[in-house]
């Protein structure tokens, strides 16, 4: 393998705070006046405010012109690294965002469409939510997903909400006060269960690289309300005995919630339903091709079995005949998680998504996921200061695989941390490092997908090859990176000190006098 | 599985890179590496899906003919609002928050990601001088997502577990909050008590604001503009009641009135809360949610945030750069110890709210605010004039009222299903939601709105009225 590593540099434009720019006076949007009826009939705007309501002074906002607020975001955008360069960030699987559903999206007929309009002038939209539940409960087995959770986690949060309404259905909800997890999970997973006001219960990893079942058996009793899990976990190793784990919680009366967080490895070969699951969550954000926006508007996109169904926070599409509805009728529906009933636009570009793909194209995908991630392994592993958790396990990993720099760390002094630092140096995105815990020292983990070419494969295994070579010749060049950016790392003062933190400019310029 | 030509979204699909990825690894077939799956694990049939679309062409047309069988609110006149408005998007915002570099990335480094993380900070700093508050963090899912985890930080801040709300709120938010309190069976329960409204003003009864509160009230949580498009004249009275117990005060506000209405930041409010979707996010029936947090900046406070901070920061050579703040007392850093819990959230859209104030800027805001609240006020004096229509509280609202239809004889479903017929969304029915408000209906009026939009509505609904 021969890589030519490339020139990068990132885009330094020196771009001013906002705050700092404009010219009083100058105006960037303008609006018209009230027409004159309007004006003479409504009065003026300061007499319609109360008095005691009425702003004293403006807002202390920048005063720029139309195109220097343009060119300023565009400049902000090319100092933004993004997919430009190759992402192999794990556990949140990088995908292609197609153009295509991004222009269809911003259309009047998504982007103007209001929640409340009446469902006969929405039927393109509920069309598009019914046919992607069809594909979700055919990739699943489930009965009925509700797209109102804006995210994984309020996936999560809306099965803990569930459990809540299940269990308080049967009168036990004050004894069924536990939550099952493992270590492993999603913080996403303990936190919501915390947030729903239950109690967490963390099963800890045996050597072979999930909790065993006695583990779980003696963590189940009459207080279990559920299991919160996800399989494979993020080092690629798989649970072949969560068949029987979830016929131990169902057998002690708790529900079993499948987090699919990593579903790209196993869509097409399993499916939560017939592993015995009550529910499952797919992120529409990362699985299923919608843009990660930089952290959202995502959709957790929530499923289960027709006898929880009712459960589900409202309202959700049906077909009656040939026309599509909002039905918000269950007496013990959760109410809602989050206003609404999710991100549309986002619907239709995981609709569209799941279309273009096919199941052929998914079970490809599916394949040359976890196919690149294990040619990714072998090439990794050859590299000095690098090895893989659970080294004695020998069988190939699922899409991903959790690395270790520890070694390299104990030889050279470079950390994980500065090996992200300087891989940005060659337009190589940062990877994942791991949940908290870490289960091993100085983690990465990396995903490749279906997305990236073997060629950036070859070119992200390559940087690394370099940023290894040069810890073992020269670190400092590795501690002090990045070097190809628009700004070097952050100095090593704690934003965590009150005098220090400023989450806005006017905090700033209050802690700078 | 091989195909007879790669797919246009998987470079590894052409058959002869699969081989050499496959000969690499001394295997024939994919099918070795899922050998951690019990076979009993495995599906046994091929998935039943449509055929795929793998034609950008045919994709197009596809989703195109399902579409266009919306009809949106560019195609029809229309005064729905209630927690999701139709305020014009400046074409800036929709090409910057379109830009791939925006679009697509997860999380870098604080040099990789400098410019997303500059524009964050530029959203909320922009927010707190709207706000008048110092401390804004990255939004959450929604106002009601927002409003729930401020009545939670309060309860934590207070140790107290007790809120007091309007009565009068909207039911999608009230719902998100309801769920956000927990109920009663679990131990970390937050009691919902509700506020009388006066029937007449639609503003919070203070007399009974003042007997419900004592020692065991953790927040009063207010709206201004209320639900009912009420501008809340009390709000120094409401904060300082609050405050007069060791209640926390928090305000839930519409942020594109801030260029006219007093910041909360100077009524008293500790936190303020409220949707960013009017700043320059089309609606995308409901997708266009995202809810802000404010408040003082005070550790008090800033310990207890669920949301990432994003603070200025320098670099190792005296550059700004823009890191995470307290990211550790988040659910990320601390599992079911943290703060409620965070996760991918609404951060594409807080670029384009931070574009948005850019452009606006302070005479922006306030011309908007000027517009909307006269344009509003003229439209409920016309619909008022209409026989059998009633404005209920006729002045003093922003851009939302309630229109009473009581005399009219008539359903608010019927009138709207004929405003529908006659190309017209009208406002949100409340007769289920507020039955002491009668037959109402809640309506919007924004700068879309011309005076002669506004006259088809009064002439549209008279007509209907008469038939």
């Amino acid at each position: 393998m021969s890589v030519q590593l490339r020139r990068y540099h990132a885009a330094v434009w020196d771009e001013p705070v906002v705050m700092e720019m404009g010219v009083r006076g100058r105006r960037g949007c303008h609006f018209p006046a009230a027409e004159a009826d309007v004006a003479a009939a409504a009065g003026s705007a300061e007499a319609l405010v109360p008095p005691s309501m009425r702003r004293p002074s403006g807002p202390e906002l920048p005063e720029m012109s139309e195109p220097d607020v343009l060119r300023h975001y565009l400049h902000l955008s090319q100092q933004t690294l993004g997919m430009m360069g190759i992402s192999l960030f794990g556990t949140c699987t990088m995908k292609y965002n197609p153009r295509l559903t991004e222009s269809l999206a911003a259309r009047p007929w998504i982007a103007d469409l209001h929640p409340g309009q009446d469902p006969s002038t929405l039927q393109g939209a509920l069309e598009i939510a019914h046919n992607l539940n069809e594909l979700l409960c055919e990739l699943s087995g489930m009965d009925q997903f509700t797209f109102q959770p804006a995210g994984g986690a309020d996936a999560a949060y809306a099965h803990a909400c569930l459990t809540r309404a299940y269990h308080a259905g049967r009168g036990e909800l004050e004894q069924r006060n536990q939550i099952i997890t493992s270590i492993q999970a999603h913080p996403c997973n303990p936190a919501t269960s915390a947030a729903a006001g239950f109690e967490v219960v963390t099963l800890m990893l045996e050597p072979d690289g999930y909790p065993s079942l006695d583990a779980l058996k003696a963590a189940v009793s009459e207080r279990t309300a559920a299991l919160m899990i996800n399989n494979p976990d993020d080092m690629g190793i798989y649970n072949p005995n969560i068949r029987e784990w979830i016929r131990v919680v169902h057998d002690a009366g708790g529900l079993c919630f499948y987090d699919h967080a990593n579903f790209n490895g196993v869509m097409s070969k399993v499916r939560a339903r017939e592993l015995g699951f009550d529910a499952c969550m797919f992120m529409l954000h990362k699985t299923f091709g919608v843009a990660k926006g930089g952290g959202g508007p995502a959709v957790g996109a929530y499923g289960c079995t027709a006898e929880l169904a009712r459960y589900l926070p409202g309202p959700i599409v049906r077909k009656a005949g040939d026309r599509f509805d909002l039905v918000d009728d269950s007496p013990v529906s959760i109410g809602r998680v989050r206003e609404y009933w999710g991100n549309v636009h986002q619907l239709a570009k995981a609709y569209a998504w799941t279309r273009a793909m096919g199941a052929e194209g998914i079970a490809e995908a599916s394949d040359m996921s976890v196919l690149i991630n294990n040619y990714m392994e072998r090439e990794l592993l050859k590299i000095r200061g690098i090895t893989r958790s659970h080294p004695d396990i020998g069988s190939w990993r699922m899409e991903m695989t959790r690395f270790s720099l520890g070694q390299l760390y104990e030889d050279t002094g470079v950390s994980v941390m500065d090996v992200q630092n300087r891989m940005v140096d060659f337009g190589v995105d940062a990877f994942w490092l791991s949940h908290e815990p870490w289960v091993v020292p100085q983690p990465f983990t990396p995903e490749a997908g279906e997305m990236w070419s073997k060629e950036d494969v070859d070119y992200w295994i390559a940087v690394l090859q370099q940023i290894s070579d040069e810890a073992y010749s020269n670190p400092e060049i590795v501690k002090t990176a990045p070097h190809n950016q628009a700004i070097h790392k952050l100095g090593p003062e704690s934003l965590d000190e009150p005098g220090r933190w400023a989450m806005t400019w006017r905090a700033y310029k209050k802690k700078q006098t | 599985m091989a195909r007879s030509r790669a797919h246009p979204y998987m470079p590894n699909s052409v058959p002869a890179v699969r081989r050499q990825l496959l000969a690499s690894l001394g295997i024939d077939s994919v099918e070795a590496l899922f050998s951690q799956i019990p076979d009993d694990h495995r599906l046994k049939k091929p998935l039943q899906l449509p055929p795929a679309l793998t034609s950008e062409s045919e994709l197009r047309r596809h989703m195109s003919d399902l579409l266009s069988k919306n009809r949106s609110c560019e195609d029809a006149l229309s005064f729905l609002g209630g927690g999701c408005w139709h305020h014009h998007v400046p074409a800036i915002c929709d090409e910057i928050v379109q830009r791939s570099e925006f679009l697509t990335p997860v999380w870098g480094t604080p040099s990789s990601d400098l410019g997303r993380n500059q524009a964050w900070f530029e959203f909320t700093s922009q927010m707190g001088e709207l706000l008048g508050m110092d401390l804004v963090a990255l939004p959450v899912y929604s106002w009601g997502c927002a409003a729930g985890h401020a009545i939670r930080m309060a309860a934590r801040i207070t140790g107290r577990s007790k809120v007091l709300v309007p009565q009068l709120l909207d039911p999608e938010r009230s719902a998100v909050i309801r769920n956000y309190c927990e109920p009663a069976e679990m131990s970390s329960h937050i009691e919902i008590v509700e506020v009388d409204c006066d029937p007449d003003s639609l503003l919070l009864d203070l007399e009974d604001l003042k007997g419900k509160l004592n020692d065991e009230i953790a927040a009063v949580y207010f709206e201004n503009p209320g639900y009912l498009g009420q501008i809340e004249h009390q709000a120094e009275a409401i904060a300082a009641a609050a405050k007069a117990c060791g209640a926390e005060t928090i305000a839930g506000v519409d942020p594109i009135s801030l260029g006219i209405l007093k910041p909360p930041g100077q009524y008293g409010a500790d936190l303020a809360v409220g949707s960013i979707q009017p700043l320059g996010i089309h609606m995308n029936c409901g997708g266009g949610l995202g809810g802000f947090i404010a408040s003082r900046d005070e550790p008090l406070y800033a310990y207890e945030y669920p949301a990432l901070m994003v603070s200025i920061a320098e670099t190792t050579h005296g550059e700004h750069g823009f890191g995470l703040a307290l990211a550790h007392q988040s659910s990320y850093g601390m599992r079911e110890e943290g703060k409620d819990w965070t996760g991918n959230s609404t951060y594409q859209w807080a670029i384009a709210a931070a574009a948005y104030m850019a452009l606006l800027g302070p005479a922006g805001f306030r011309e908007l605010g000027e517009l909307i609240i006269q344009r509003a006020h003229y439209c409920a004096s016309l619909l008022d004039g209409i026989d059998g229509i009633r404005v209920l509280a006729k002045r003093g609202f922003f851009k939302e009222f309630v229109v009473n239809f009581d005399d009219t004889g008539q359903r608010v479903a019927d009138i709207n299903a004929a405003l529908l017929r006659r190309d017209v969304f009208g406002g949100i029915d409340l007769s289920e939601t507020f039955p002491e408000l009668g037959r109402s209906a809640l309506y919007c009026v924004t700068e879309q709105h011309t005076q002669a939009d506004i006259q088809r509505l009064a002439d549209t609904l008279a007509e209907v009225l008469r038939t």
